[in-house]
C-alpha cells in the first residue's frame, strides 16, 4: 500500500512497509542523501528533518506516521545555501567532517522557527540533541547566534 | 620507507599519468557549482601533482584524504603558494592509488594519519610548485625573447615589467614545452614566509560549502543501478568463524535475496536496507570457540596488566632510554611511584562504516566506493580478497564522516565486506554497518596499565624517570605489515611515553607486550592519550608532593626549551593560573606531540555527591610551526579538546568473555554541547617548519582535568575515564 506525503514541496510516495524508518525512504528511495544515518535510535540527530515544520528524527519516524504530512530535508531548507543558518555556518567555518551538519542545521532551523532570538542557554539545551563527534559545538553556538542576529 | 624528495622529480613519462579511478573533484567556490569528474582534468601536466588547462583552471592533486581535518585543502594550498597560482582557479583532485607517486613518506603508502600530512608533504609540494612555476617562466621568457631573470609572477600570470607584457598560466600551457628533467630549485629560492599570499591566510576549505546543503558525498551516499543492500553479522571475537547458521527466519523476510557465509561472519543481501537489517537481525549464528579473545574480561585483564606493571621482577623490552635510569634511581635522594590506568575506547565517527562494491561476473575485476584514510590498503585488500592484481581494481574515494584512525586498517574490514558480498551476489552491494555493528565490531584504543617511578636529587630536581607500560598491542593487529617494517615496534601504543620536551637526564621506558586478541586500532591521539595521562598526571603529583607549583615545576624542566616554555607561560597567563577560584580549580598539562608544542589548562568543579566532574573552561596554546590555515588549527584544537573530554570523562568500552558490552550512544557516551567547556585557543606565531595539528590537544585533556581535581579536592584520579563512580571512590 502506497503512502503519500510531500517532501521539500513535492509530492512523494513510497511502498515501503509501514514500520520502515522514514530515513531509509528519504535516503535510498528518494535519493535525498543529505539526511544521514548515524545511530538508528534517535540518539545522535544526524537524521534530523522537519515534519510539518517541527524537528523530528527520521530514523524514529515510521512510514505509517507520515501520510499527508509535509517533510523538509536539508535539501529543501533553501535552494542555494542562502538560509541564514547556512550562511552563518560558512562564515564560522563550522563543518569539519560534515556528516552531522545537515542534522545540526535542521535542528537549529527548527529552534529559530520557534524562538527567533534564543538565549545561549536555549541554544545549548536544544542543540544537545545533536552529536558532533568533531566537536564543532562552540562554532555551532556562535553560528546560531549569528543567524538569529542577522537572519 | 622512501623519501618523497628522492623519488621525484619524475620522468616525463610519469608526468602523463592520468587520474583514472577518480569520481570527484572539488571546484573552489565560484569556479563552478558542481563537482567535476577527474576525467575532465585537462590541460598540460607539469608533474603528477599538477595540470594547467588553457582556460587557466589549475588542477592540483591532493594526497590527503578528507575526514574533517582539512589537509585535502592544505596540501594543494602549499603547492599553489609556490606556483603563485590564482587560488580561485584551482581544482583539487584526490590522488589515484599509485603508491610510487603519491605515498606518504612516513608510511610508504597513501595514507592520511598521524597528523603528518602537512609535515611530510610540505617541502616536496613547495618544490613541485616552484618547479612548475619555473617551467612557466622559462616558456614565457623564450616566447618573449627576454632573460628569465626579468620576469616575475602575480597570481596565475607571468609579468615582464620592463615591457608591460603579461601571459596567463593557461595561455602559457597552450604552448609550453615541459623539460624532460624538472628544473633545479634550491631551498633558498623558495618563497620567504613574508611573501606568502595563501599560507597563513585562511582560505575556505574546499569541501565545506557542500557540507551545509547536503550535497557533500560520503561513500554511504553512493547509489548504483541494480544495487543490493548488505549487512553482516560479524563474529564477536576476532578469528572466530560461523559454526551453525540458522537462517530460516532471515529467508522469510520480504526483499531478502541471499544469505552469504563469510570466513568471519554471515552476510545478507536484500533489495532494500530495511530488509537487509531485518534479515540480519533474524539470523541465528553460533561461533567457533577457538579465537584468542574468548574468555577475556577487560576488568580482570586490567587488574592483571596492573600487577605485571608493578612487578619489577618481570623485565620488559626497552622502548626508550636516556642516561642510566637504574644508577640514577639508586642514587636518588627521594623517590615516588604511582600507577595509572586507561580503558578501551571507541572512535564513534559519525558515519558508520560502509562501502559499495561491484565485482565482475568472473570475479576478475572490481570497482569499489569507500571512505578510507588509506587508499592503498583499500585497494590492496580488495585485490587480495578477490585474488586479483591491484590494477584490476578501480577505487573511488570519498569524504569521510570522521576517521579518527578507524578508517585505515591494513585489512580494510568494512570495504572487504562489500567486495565479498558483491562477488557472491553477482550485483553491486552497499554494505552499511549499524551503530551497534560499529561499536561491537569496533577496534579500540587499547587497555593499558602504567607503573611510574621518579627519583629526585638532593635539590629536589627530577633526575630519574621509569615508566613500565603494559598495554594491549595495536600495530601488530591493525597493520602487521607496518609492524614488521618498523622492526616490531608498536608506535601506536607506545608513542608519547618519552618525556618529550622536558629535561630529565635519566629515563627508561619499558614495554611489557600483551596480546589479548581484542580488536584494536589507532584512535585520535594514539598512545599519547593514555601515556600522557600517566606522565603528565605523575608530573603534577611529584610537584604537589614536593609542595612546588606544578607550573613552576614544569618550567624548571623546560629551561632549555624556549618554544615549550613560551606556550606553557602563555597558557598560564590566559587562564590566570595563580587566581584561586571558589569551588573550582585549574589543572595544567604540556605535551611535545611529534614536534608540535601544546599546553592546556582545564577549569573544573566537582559534584561530590554524584561524583560528576564539570569542565567549565579550557585554555590551549599550540605552536605548530608555520600555520598553513590558522583558523583550521584553532578548529582542530577545539575538536581535539572535545574528543579528549569524552575519553577523559565517560568513554569506556568493556569486554566480557571477549565480547564488547556497549552497543549505541546510550551506553557509550560521547560529549554533547551541554558538556563542552568554553574553549580559548591561541596559535603561537612561528616560522618553524609546520607540524601536525589534527589531534595534538586530545591527550592534554585527561591530565589537565585530573590535575585540576587534585588541586580542588586533594585526590588523584588514576583511572581514565573519570566516571562518577571512580570519582566518588577516589573521594572516599
Amino acid at each position: 500500500m502506497a503512502t503519500n506525503f510531500v517532501v521539500n514541496g513535492r509530492r512523494a510516495s513510497t511502498d515501503a512497509p509501514p514500520a520502515t524508518p522514514l530515513l531509509w525512504v528519504i535516503r535510498e528511495q528518494l535519493k535525498l542523501t543529505g539526511t544521514k544515518f548515524g545511530c538508528g535510535t534517535g540518539l545522535c540527530g544526524a537524521c534530523t528533518i522537519h515534519v510539518d515544520g517541527k524537528r523530528a528524527f527520521s530514523c524514529q519516524t515510521q512510514v505509517s506516521e507520515i501520510a499527508g504530512k509535509s517533510i523538509t530535508t536539508i535539501e529543501g531548507l533553501s535552494p542555494d545555501s542562502s538560509h541564514p543558518l547556512q550562511k552563518a555556518w560558512l562564515a564560522a567555518q563550522v563543518p569539519q567532517c560534515g556528516y552531522c551538519q545537515s542534522g545540526q542545521i535542521m535542528s537549529a532551523a527548527a529552534l529559530l522557527k520557534e524562538v527567533p532570538k534564543p538565549t545561549r542557554a536555549q541554544i545549548v539545551d536544544h542543540m544537545s540533541a545533536n552529536i558532533c563527534r568533531c566537536g564543532t559545538y562552540q562554532r555551532i553556538v556562535g553560528a546560531v547566534e549569528r543567524a538569529a542576529r542577522e537572519g | 620507507m622512501t623519501d618523497l624528495a628522492t623519488r621525484l622529480p619524475v620522468s616525463r613519462r610519469q608526468f602523463m599519468v592520468g587520474a583514472a579511478g577518480l569520481t570527484f573533484a572539488f571546484a573552489l567556490p565560484g569556479v563552478t557549482d558542481a563537482a567535476l569528474p577527474a576525467s575532465e582534468r585537462v590541460g598540460k601536466e607539469f608533474n603528477p601533482w599538477l595540470s594547467i588547462a588553457p582556460d587557466g583552471t589549475i588542477t592540483i592533486m591532493s594526497a590527503a584524504t578528507e575526514m574533517g581535518q582539512g589537509s585535502m585543502t592544505s596540501l594543494p594550498l602549499i603547492l599553489a603558494e609556490e606556483l603563485d597560482a590564482d587560488w580561485s582557479r584551482v581544482r583539487i583532485v584526490p590522488v589515484p592509488p599509485i603508491d610510487r607517486l603519491y605515498s606518504n613518506p612516513a608510511y610508504g603508502m597513501i595514507y592520511t594519519a598521524g597528523s603528518n600530512a602537512v609535515r611530510v608533504y610540505f617541502q616536496p609540494l613547495r618544490m613541485f610548485g616552484a618547479q612548475a612555476r619555473r617551467v612557466l617562466l622559462d616558456n614565457a621568457a623564450k616566447r618573449w625573447g627576454v632573460p628569465v631573470e626579468e620576469l616575475t609572477t602575480e597570481p596565475s600570470v607571468v609579468v615582464h615589467a620592463k615591457s608591460g607584457r603579461r601571459l596567463g598560466y593557461g595561455e602559457i600551457a597552450t604552448f609550453a614545452e615541459i623539460p624532460d628533467k624538472a628544473p633545479e630549485i634550491k631551498p633558498d629560492q623558495l618563497k620567504k614566509a613574508s611573501a606568502f599570499r595563501l599560507i597563513g591566510k585562511d582560505v575556505m576549505r574546499i569541501e565545506v560549502p557542500e557540507k551545509v546543503n547536503g550535497r557533500a558525498q560520503f561513500a554511504i551516499d553512493v547509489h548504483l543501478p541494480g544495487m543490493l543492500y548488505g549487512a553482516v553479522v560479524r563474529a564477536p571475537v576476532e578469528g572466530a568463524a560461523p559454526d551453525r547458521i540458522d537462517d530460516a527466519k532471515a529467508r522469510a523476510v520480504a526483499g531478502m535475496v541471499k544469505v552469504i557465509r563469510l570466513p568471519y561472519g554471515v552476510g545478507v543481501v536484500a533489495e532494500t536496507p530495511w530488509a537487509a537489517f531485518e534479515a540480519k537481525r533474524a539470523l541465528a549464528v553460533t561461533w567457533t570457540r577457538t579465537a584468542k579473545a574468548w574468555g577475556f574480561d577487560s576488568d580482570a585483564g586490567l587488574a592483571a596488566f596492573t600487577a605485571t606493571a608493578r612487578d619489577l621482577s618481570q623485565p620488559g623490552s626497552e622502548w626508550f632510554k636516556a642516561g642510566d635510569l637504574r644508577d640514577a634511581l639508586g642514587k636518588a635522594a627521594t623517590a615516588m611511584d604511582a600507577t595509572y590506568l586507561s580503558d578501551y575506547a571507541y572512535h564513534a565517527q559519525m558515519e558508520p562504516l560502509n562501502a559499495v562494491a561491484s565485482v565482475s561476473a568472473s570475479g576478475d575485476a572490481a570497482e569499489i566506493w569507500t571512505g578510507t584514510q588509506s587508499p592503498t590498503t583499500a585497494h590492496e585488500a580488495t585485490a587480495k580478497a578477490l585474488g586479483i592484481s591491484r590494477d584490476k581494481v578501480k577505487l573511488n574515494t570519498f569524504l569521510m564522516g570522521g576517521g579518527f584512525g578507524r578508517r585505515g586498517p591494513r585489512d580494510s574490514d568494512f570495504t572487504v565486506d562489500a567486495v565479498l558480498l558483491a562477488k557472491q551476489a553477482g550485483r553491486p552491494v552497499k554494505v552499511m554497518w549499524t551503530r551497534e555493528d560499529d561499536i561491537q565490531n569496533g577496534r579500540f584504543r587499547p587497555l593499558s596499565a602504567h607503573y611510574l617511578r621518579a627519583g629526585m636529587d638532593s635539590s629536589g630536581r627530577l633526575v630519574a624517570w621509569h615508566h613500565r607500560h603494559v598495554g594491549d598491542r595495536v600495530t601488530p593487529f591493525f597493520d602487521p605489515v607496518r609492524y614488521e617494517a618498523n622492526k616490531r615496534r608498536d608506535g601506536i601504543l607506545m608513542a608519547g611515553t618519552e618525556l618529550g620536551g622536558y629535561d630529565v637526564p635519566h629515563q627508561l621506558v619499558e614495554q611489557l607486550y600483551q596480546d589479548t586478541g581484542v580488536r584494536t586500532a589507532p584512535l585520535r591521539g594514539i598512545g599519547f592519550v593514555a601515556n600522557k595521562f600517566a606522565t603528565e598526571s605523575f608530573m603534577d603529583e611529584i610537584a604537589r608532593q614536593r609542595g612546588v607549583d606544578p607550573l613552576q615545576f614544569r618550567l624548571g624542566m623546560l629551561a632549555k626549551n624556549p618554544r615549550a616554555a613560551k606556550i606553557v607561560e602563555r597558557v598560564a597567563a590566559m587562564a590566570d593560573w595563580r587566581r584561586e577560584r571558589k569551588g573550582r580549580a585549574l589543572g595544567l598539562a604540556y605535551i611535545d606531540y611529534s614536534g608540535t608544542q601544546v599546553a592546556g589548562i582545564a577549569e573544573v568543579s566537582l559534584d561530590r555527591t554524584s561524583g560528576q566532574i564539570a569542565v567549565h573552561d579550557f585554555w590551549c596554546t599550540i605552536d605548530c610551526g608555520i600555520a598553513i590555515q590558522p583558523d583550521n588549527v584553532v578548529a582542530q584544537s577545539e575538536s581535539s579538546i572535545v574528543y579528549g573530554l569524552g575519553i577523559a570523562l565517560s568513554e569506556r568500552i568493556t569486554i566480557k568473555d571477549g565480547v564488547v558490552q556497549q552497543s549505541n550512544f546510550y551506553d557509550y557516551h560521547v560529549p554533547r554541547m551541554n558538556e563542552t567547556p568554553m574553549m580559548h585557543i591561541e596559535v603561537i606565531p612561528s616560522d618553524n617548519v609546520p607540524t601536525g595539528v589534527g589531534q595534538m590537544a586530545t591527550p592534554l585533556v585527561a591530565p589537565a582535568i585530573g590535575n585540576a581535581v587534585a588541586r580542588l579536592a586533594g585526590v588523584r584520579l588514576r583511572h581514565a575515564p573519570f566516571t562518577p563512580e571512580r570519582v566518588k571512590q577516589a573521594l572516599g
